[in-house]
């Protein structure tokens, strides 16, 4: 399958030993001229790139206080360096975040610190030289971002904001990554990342209502561009043709059928994902998010609802007013952003959805936290809530569930592998071992707990692990998208489903909900 | 007056200084560079009162820290409690008539300078027997942990081995405050004791340790997460303002 071996599981996720420069190697596609250029960066590395480098970097330094204050911070003190999961399945030190930091760090000390102008030798001080920008391009796409270094270090310190900065950087003096700064310049022209042109997304979502017709015997509509809809949704275009990635968006059109929604999909704005972030381009984030902004207000919508996107949903719910905002044309009732899984919950909790759980039977549940989901936002306005919420969707229309172990879920959750732009083929070897802690976890519940499926809310995780997967002896469908469990649960108005539930007679029903019982037993022991 | 005095006295003042200064610097830095968006990393409180108490559980227990890892918490935990026990316990150098609450603290000070020694000495030890640990330190993070040792060192061994002058430390001290010098006495041991706590003021605000002001300003741990109930301005607000109806 490839020229590099899959990480074994073991029966425990152990802290690999050492190995220097074992992911040196491993660099993603740089950005051709293009590419760069229609980001407004230089489309090669620029002649004089040190001092362009370093001129950057002090602009970055005078006008992120994160950044300044954790570079200054660290005192090596080790706690985060067990914590990467790019380490965890790569073992290359280089993958530890403080060790990760200090490639940035070292060259901030030397030009921008008294200590590292006159001691350099003392404090890892080290001038920009060029083996250094080959780390800086190797080891900052190696980082996917996630956090999960930020929440152990005693002061926060959060290595994706390090790594957004080199990548800035780098973007600056001509050698960009490929695959994101493509992607970036296809949503500038046609409104999604996939370069999905209005007349092939209206025809794809006409063959999705066909399916869904076809499935439940009712005309469940996936409305494009409608004037004036109560609810623009905005979801990942993977959603839009993937597996199993389109499933979900049965399901979030299902929903809004049942409630009755009026809702609208925008041509223009169709793309939730915000690759912008990945590059640490605050401009680029602002233009991509400013066509939703767009589009909500010439379609004249009351409310925004977001799809299942990890990262978009980060950049909708924390940064879209400070980029984008006032979105003062919405309705104040209702909080800006939504996530779907708030919309879902809200319903199923004043039980104005009908659900038969019972049609997930054939599986047996667990839940991914997506990383940018679970450490950089919330959802139902409370801490924790977009831990409990999502599970309270999949309890609501599964019998079988079962939590992976405690320090692989919630705010310890190990990302899948493929975030912060690292979705790309060109680094496959890095997505693979990089899942290893994930996979560990989710084979633990497999073998002890017989889950057969794991259900996840970031369109990045569920390609990510449709890929992964098989190396490691796992189906590639048992990543499953939390809608589309609620696709199968639920119980439409006049659908073929509810003929077949209400028309079989009270024998089933008595039984059914005995099962159901049975299993509110096994999900609380 | 003795040289030896008047070069104590002037490096106490330069070092003060410096220390101020430099601290006053890197915060005023810190506090006039803007946050360009929202990053607290969960568990994030909800207003600012929840971040009172997040930012106290931080300095006060090392929450981050202890659920990290638990041996480096240990020993860092008990260096840092110890340290503060110390450093208030010297407050009676400085202070005539000694607080009430210094004269309580006292008896804790001397088991507090042996647990800062064993917190520092774990701590050095990790450097070199965890691999991890041991390739992202550089030669300034070993010296760091020495320098305190030395100074727990020098100054145990006057409460344990030859006792100093106390009476003329505490009326040099208070003669540097109120600029009437006193003579310092001249034993070795003291001289090595303030000589390093000296180097440690002024290395302070150059170097690592400002992880100490760093923690209130580290955005992933000040900010609430209210980002849904209050706006959040930033750079691109004028303009935004400016897009017209
Ligand atoms: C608000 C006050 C402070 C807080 C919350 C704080 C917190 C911490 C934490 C959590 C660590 C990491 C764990 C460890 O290695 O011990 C640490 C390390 C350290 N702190 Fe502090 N600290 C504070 C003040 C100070 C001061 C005033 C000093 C200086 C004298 C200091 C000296 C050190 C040193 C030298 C280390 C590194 C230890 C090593 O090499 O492993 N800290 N601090
Ligand atoms: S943000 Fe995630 S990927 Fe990046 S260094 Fe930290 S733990 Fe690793
Ligand atoms: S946990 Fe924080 S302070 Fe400690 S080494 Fe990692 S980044 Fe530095």
């Amino acid at each position: 399958m490839a020229d590099f071996d899959t990480p074994e599981l073991k029966d425990f996720l152990e802290t690999p030993a050492l190995c220097p420069g074992s992911m040196e190697h491993s660099k993603p596609f740089v950005a051709a001229p293009v590419h760069q250029e229609a980001l407004g960066f230089p489309g090669e590395l620029v002649e004089n790139w040190q001092e362009k480098a370093i001129d950057r970097m002090g602009e970055l330094l005078d006008t992120n206080r994160a950044l300044r204050v954790y570079l200054d911070s660290c005192v090596k003190c080790g706690a985060c360096t067990d914590k990467c999961h790019y380490f965890l399945g790569t073992g290359d030190p280089k993958n530890m975040p403080v060790a990760r930091q200090d490639l940035f760090r070292k060259v901030y000390r030397r030009n921008f610190t008294t200590a590292g102008k006159y001691v350099p030798w003392l404090v890892g001080a080290e001038d920009l030289t060029e083996e250094t920008l080959d780390d800086w391009y190797s080891y900052f796409h190696q980082c996917s971002q996630c956090r999960r270094c930020s929440v152990y270090c005693p002061y926060g310190i959060d290595t994706a904001e390090i790594s957004m900065a080199a990548r800035d950087i780098m973007d600056h003096i001509g050698i960009g990554q490929k695959y994101s700064n493509e992607i970036i310049g296809k949503l500038h022209k046609i409104g999604n990342n996939l370069g999905l042109p209005e007349p092939a997304l209206a025809n794809t979502l006409e063959g999705l209502e066909e399916d869904i017709e076809e499935e439940t015997g009712i005309a469940v509509k996936l409305p494009l561009d409608v004037q004036g809809a109560e609810i623009l949704l905005v979801t990942p275009s993977a959603d839009f043709f993937a597996e199993p990635h389109v499933d979900g968006l049965i399901g979030y059109a299902k929903v809004f059928h049942a409630a009755g929604a009026s809702w609208t999909i925008s041509s223009y704005a169709s793309e939730a994902a915000n690759f912008a972030m990945f590059i640490g381009s605050q401009e680029q984030m602002r233009e991509v998010a400013q066509r939703i902004w767009q589009a909500a207000r010439d379609l004249g919508v009351k409310r925004i609802i977001l799809g299942e996107c990890g990262h978009a949903w980060r950049v909708a719910y924390s940064f879209w007013d400070t980029l984008v905002g006032p979105f003062d044309f919405l309705d104040p009732a209702y909080p800006m952003p939504m996530h779907i899984c708030e919309y879902t919950d809200d319903l199923i909790n004043r039980e104005k959805l009908r659900l038969n759980k019972a049609a997930n039977d054939e599986m047996t549940l667990t839940f991914h936290d997506s990383c940018n989901v679970a450490r950089a936002t919330s959802m139902g306005g409370r801490p924790g809530g977009q831990f409990e919420i999502p599970r309270a969707v999949i309890k609501a229309v599964c019998n079988n569930f079962h939590d992976m172990a405690d320090d692989t879920i919630h705010e310890a959750t190990f990302c899948c592998g493929g975030g912060g732009g690292l979705l790309t083929d060109d680094l496959t070897e890095l997505r693979v071992k990089g899942a290893k802690p994930r996979m560990q976890a989710l084979n633990a519940v497999v073998e002890d707990h017989g889950v057969t499926h794991m259900a996840a809310i970031c369109a990045i995780c569920k390609s990510q692990f449709s890929k992964v997967m098989p190396y490691y002896g796992l189906e590639m469908d048992a990543i499953v998208s939390l809608h589309q469990l609620v696709s199968n649960a639920i119980v439409l108005e006049g659908s073929i489903q509810e003929e077949e539930l209400d028309g079989t007679g009270e024998d089933d029903e008595a039984g059914e909900s005995l099962e159901a019982e049975d299993e509110v037993a096994a999900i609380d022991g | 007056m003795p040289t030896v005095t008047v070069i104590y006295a002037l490096l106490f003042y330069v070092a003060t200084a410096i220390l101020i200064v430099g601290l006053g610097f890197k915060i005023r830095q810190y506090w006039r560079t803007p946050q360009p968006l929202k990053i607290p990393t969960t568990p994030a409180p909800m207003n600012g009162s929840g971040v009172v108490v997040r930012m106290l559980r931080e300095v006060v227990i090392f929450e981050s820290l202890f659920k990290s890892n638990k041996w480096i918490w240990i020993f860092g935990w008990v260096f840092h409690a110890a340290m503060a026990v110390a450093l208030l316990r010297h407050l009676r150098y400085f202070t005539e008539p000694v607080w009430g609450w210094v004269v309580l603290i006292q008896p804790f000070g001397v088991y507090a300078g042996f647990a800062m020694m064993l917190g520092l000495a774990g701590l050095l030890v990790r450097r070199f027997v965890v691999a991890r640990v041991r390739y992202i330190t550089s030669p300034s993070d070993i010296l760091f942990l020495l320098l305190l040792l030395a100074i727990g060192a020098t100054g145990l061994s006057m409460k344990f081995v030859s006792p100093t002058d106390i009476i003329g430390l505490k009326a040099f001290m208070l003669g540097l405050m109120y600029f009437d010098w006193q003579p310092l006495p001249e034993d070795a041991n003291l001289l090595i004791h303030l000589g390093l706590v000296i180097s440690l003021m002024i290395i302070f605000p150059f170097s690592k340790l400002l992880h100490a002001p760093g923690l209130f300003f580290s955005p992933s741990r000040n900010q609430p997460d209210d980002v849904r109930m209050k706006r959040h301005p930033g750079a691109f607000e004028a303009e935004n303002q400016a897009r017209g109806a």
